[in-house]
């Protein structure tokens, strides 16, 4: 696979504003015809990469490169082949709906009518109200239609179904597989992990400007924990001597424990040798999953500060 | 009152968002009056310099239709006159600062995040009323003092404090109104705006003729014309405040009563559904622009064409002033005739026109930073139109658009007075001419602010401040006695005096010069940077 048949490639972006570092070294690949989930907690530098990406800001350092171009310098002709729905969708207060689907259409070389009157409808939308007058997520909507009616290779969704109810979140997510079997390429900025658990086939997960995790959803679970909750006839012996094994809780014949998935095969053994009479496996949930990637990072920062102050102190005495 | 509810802390809110903006346009306001006393001292020290004063200039035309009238020869009632254009300037600010703590919060949907608290429906609305009329008695206060203190009648200077700050309240309440009855705050600024173009054309007509005119009755139908007939240091009618408070009240009653029966973000008048598609014109970044852009441009097309032909039409009673007046006559007939007055009067009002277009031609150019702004650039720029291209789309109204309506000013003028003197034919492409000559001086000031949107877009509203710096300039500079390297800043200074005086191209390709290299800095800054978002 060439650089060039990938529809985005970064690598060590860079970007500051002032003294903070929104993005600090971050990776992403999204692959040609799938639909990437970019998940991060706020202000984790999402939105940044996506305005990178399309040219509104100028990375400081790294490489970026976008459907084979530069998204600086060749930002009006990577244009051509790309819609983008921001996670707030401001509109002019005296255009109709309709008008601003129609309008960003056009400045992209065409809208289809037939796609947009179906879109407006499975949407339930009214193009002819004025901007000043649609709710949050009918705003969004706008958003939504005009880029779904584009016909671009490559779809930018910036956290799109903010403010959509589930009705229209069950829509929306309908349109994107639809986009996808067509060939085209997503990526998705999202916080609503099941949206991304039900739509994406990769996902990267990135904290403080940087990736820290990137993959299929199975890969990423692979590295994760799964829970184990057993009734078992006789009481296990030499279960916490595994390794992989974590939070072991035994109530007589009752087991509940954590386990690095990688190490399942041996846990299950042992537990078969226990006479299991019921038994529940449940595979991380993409939260778990996320939320680990989020309390490491707390941790880690509860740590520096207890350092801190243990140095404070010492010096202090 | 529990509709009152919350106003204390909206009070709070609205100082603290404007704590530096309120006391600048006050300090402004005070001090500009106050030094005009000294400076019309020393011009004219004797009583019998000050009389010449008064029956020459203190009653052209010019200065009658844009200061009103002189009621006495005294040094107060010159200074009084010559802050006729104040309470104007003032009234604008105040509807605007109205209009912003009010329709402008509700339509950003912050007055929501606000009303949920508790907080009365019409607190809004009181607060942003209390605070600019304070501002407006705290003005009058001052210019109180200010006043007397470099020795003019206590009587008049209160009188003279309170035709200043009363301005600031009538229009205050006026905004109060006209934020109740339309949905944008756009809208209710052109609404806010209109009302005091309208008081200033019916004050202008009533005093343009001189004293006893058949017309200067229509001086009671505007707000503008009673705070002048208060007549500081000239016989103060202490009633006439009455009619002036009363009618800000009265506003007030009814913006509270409208206010009282609408929803939050709706106004009075009711939005119309727009339609489903785009017509065929909004195909792109300039049918988006025109659609932007056209309606404020009309607006002030039929802004400039009333102006030209009230001025045009005013020019032959210049002219009638001169025949009345035999020292007047003097003096024009030593600077080359009768028509020589009429040049002047023109290429003083021309300057007016001029620096007018240049608001305009600011406001079109921050029509980029807005929309940059309110994040509505970002989806545009995520299409194949490029940053060039995308501030083209607006900037074509700050080039073209400045000069139609300079066309139409000098036009209409041109004309009005062709049709009084019988000699259009004459009289158009001179006064045209005038008016289209100021062109490179407005275009300057617009590549400024450009230049600070490209460069420090930030400080974008600093634009502003070019055209308020050039506007304090050219209307007071000679009345203020200012060095000529103060009068230097402002380009309309170096605009050549027409119609009358040679034309010379040299100072307006200057103009022209440092309009392409400051508007050439904008746009590559522009075109570097980052774009401001959120």
């Amino acid at each position: 696979m060439t650089t060039d048949s990938i529809p985005i490639s970064v690598r060590g972006l860079v970007k500051t504003f002032g003294r903070t570092r929104a993005l600090d070294g971050l990776d992403l690949t999204v692959r040609e015809g799938e639909v990437h989930g970019f998940l991060g907690p706020n202000g984790a530098g999402k939105s940044t990469t996506i305005r990178v990406l399309l040219g509104m800001l100028r990375a400081d350092e790294g490489t970026a490169r976008l459907l084979g171009g530069d998204p600086w310098h060749d930002a009006t002709e990577l244009h051509r082949r790309l819609a983008y729905v921001p996670g707030d969708v401001t509109l002019w207060p005296n255009l109709s709906g309709g008008e601003v689907i129609d309008l960003l259409g056009r400045m992209r070389g065409g809208t289809d009518q037939r796609r947009k009157a179906e879109l407006l409808e499975r949407f339930e939308l009214d193009p002819r109200k004025k901007g000043r007058a649609y709710s949050k997520g009918n705003r969004q909507k706008v958003g939504l239609v005009a880029a779904l009616s584009s016909g671009a290779e490559l779809l930018i969704l910036d956290e799109p179904t903010s403010g959509l109810d589930p009705l229209m979140e069950e829509v929306f997510q309908e349109c994107v597989r639809e986009e996808r079997d067509r060939g085209r390429t997503v990526l998705l900025s999202s916080h609503i992990l099941s949206e991304v658990e039900a739509l994406c086939d990769r996902v990267t997960i990135i904290r403080n400007g940087a990736a820290v995790e990137t993959g299929t959803l199975a890969d990423l679970r692979h590295l994760t924990r799964t829970s184990i909750d057993a009734e078992l006839a006789r009481s296990p012996g030499g279960l916490a001597d595994l390794p992989g094994v974590h939070d072991l809780r035994v109530d007589g014949g009752r087991v509940r424990c954590e386990i690095d998935t990688t190490r399942l095969d041996g846990v299950l053994r042992l537990l078969a040798d226990g006479g299991v009479q019921s038994l529940s496996i449940r595979p991380p949930t993409l939260e778990e999953l996320f939320l680990r990637h989020y309390k490491d990072d707390l941790a880690a920062e509860e740590a520096a500060h207890a350092a801190a102050s243990a140095d404070r102190e010492g010096r202090a005495s | 009152m529990t509709a009152l509810a919350g106003t204390g802390g909206m009070i709070r809110l609205i100082l603290r968002r404007d704590r530096f903006l309120m006391p600048a346009w006050m300090l402004v306001a005070v001090l500009i009056p106050v030094n005009f006393v000294a400076a019309t001292d020393k011009l004219y020290p004797t009583a019998a310099e000050r009389l010449k004063y008064a029956n020459t200039s203190g009653t052209n035309a010019t200065f009658l239709a844009l200061y009103g009238p002189l009621f006495d020869s005294g040094l107060g009632s010159i200074v009084a006159q010559r802050s006729g254009f104040i309470p104007v300037v003032l009234g604008l600010i105040a509807s605007l600062t109205v209009v912003r703590h009010t329709r402008t919060e509700e339509e950003a949907g912050r007055r929501e995040l606000l009303g949920a608290t508790i907080m009365g429906r019409g607190a809004a609305l009181a607060a942003a009323l209390a605070v600019t009329c304070a501002a407006g008695l705290v003005i009058a206060a001052l210019l109180t003092a200010g006043m007397a203190a470099q020795g003019l009648p206590l009587a008049g200077s209160l009188a003279f404090g309170l035709e200043l700050g009363l301005a600031v309240c009538v229009f205050a309440a006026v905004a109060g109104v006209a934020a109740q009855l339309t949905e944008g705050a756009g809208a209710a600024r052109g609404l806010s705006v209109a009302a005091l173009g309208a008081a200033f054309t019916v004050r202008l007509a009533a005093d343009v003729g001189g004293a006893g005119n058949g017309l200067s009755w229509l001086g009671w139908l505007s707000p503008l014309g009673w705070l002048q007939r208060i007549r500081p240091y000239a016989g103060e009618r202490w009633w006439v405040l009455a009619m002036v408070v009363a009618l800000s009240a009265a506003l007030v009653a009814a913006a509270a009563a409208l206010s009282a029966r609408r929803d939050v973000g709706a106004g009075i008048m009711a939005p119309r559904l727009g339609p489903p598609d785009a017509s065929p014109r909004l195909n792109g970044a300039f049918g988006l622009g025109w659609r932007l852009q056209s309606r404020a441009l009309y607006g002030w097309l039929a802004g400039f064409a009333a102006l030209g032909l009230v001025y045009g039409g005013v020019a032959g009673s210049v002219e009638q002033l001169v025949d009345d007046n035999p020292d007047l006559r003097e003096i024009f007939t030593k600077l080359g005739g009768e028509s020589a007055i009429v040049d002047a009067y023109f290429a003083s009002v021309m300057s007016m026109l001029g620096l007018f277009a240049a608001a305009y031609a600011v406001s079109a150019t921050l029509r980029l930073r807005a929309e940059e702004s309110g994040q509505r650039a970002e989806p545009l720029l995520a299409t194949p139109v490029g940053r060039l291209r995308w501030a083209a789309s607006h900037l074509v109204f700050t080039l073209l658009g400045s000069a139609a309506v300079l066309a139409a000013g000098g036009l209409m003028a041109g004309f009005a007075h062709g049709v009084d003197d019988g000699d259009p034919g004459r009289e158009v492409p001179r006064v045209l001419g005038a008016a289209m000559a100021q062109l490179p001086a407005v275009w300057l000031v617009a590549a400024v602010a450009m230049a600070i949107y490209g460069l420090a877009p930030r400080y974008s509203a600093a634009g502003w401040a070019v055209v308020a710096v050039a506007g304090v300039i050219t209307l007071f500079g000679t009345s203020l006695d200012l060095a000529q390297i103060v009068l230097d800043v402002s380009p309309f200074t170096h605009v050549p005096k027409l119609p009358g005086h040679d034309f010379s191209a040299t100072p307006l390709l200057w103009l022209l010069a440092v309009t392409a290299a400051l508007g050439a800095a904008g746009l590559a800054g522009f075109r570097r940077r980052d774009l401001a978002l959120g």
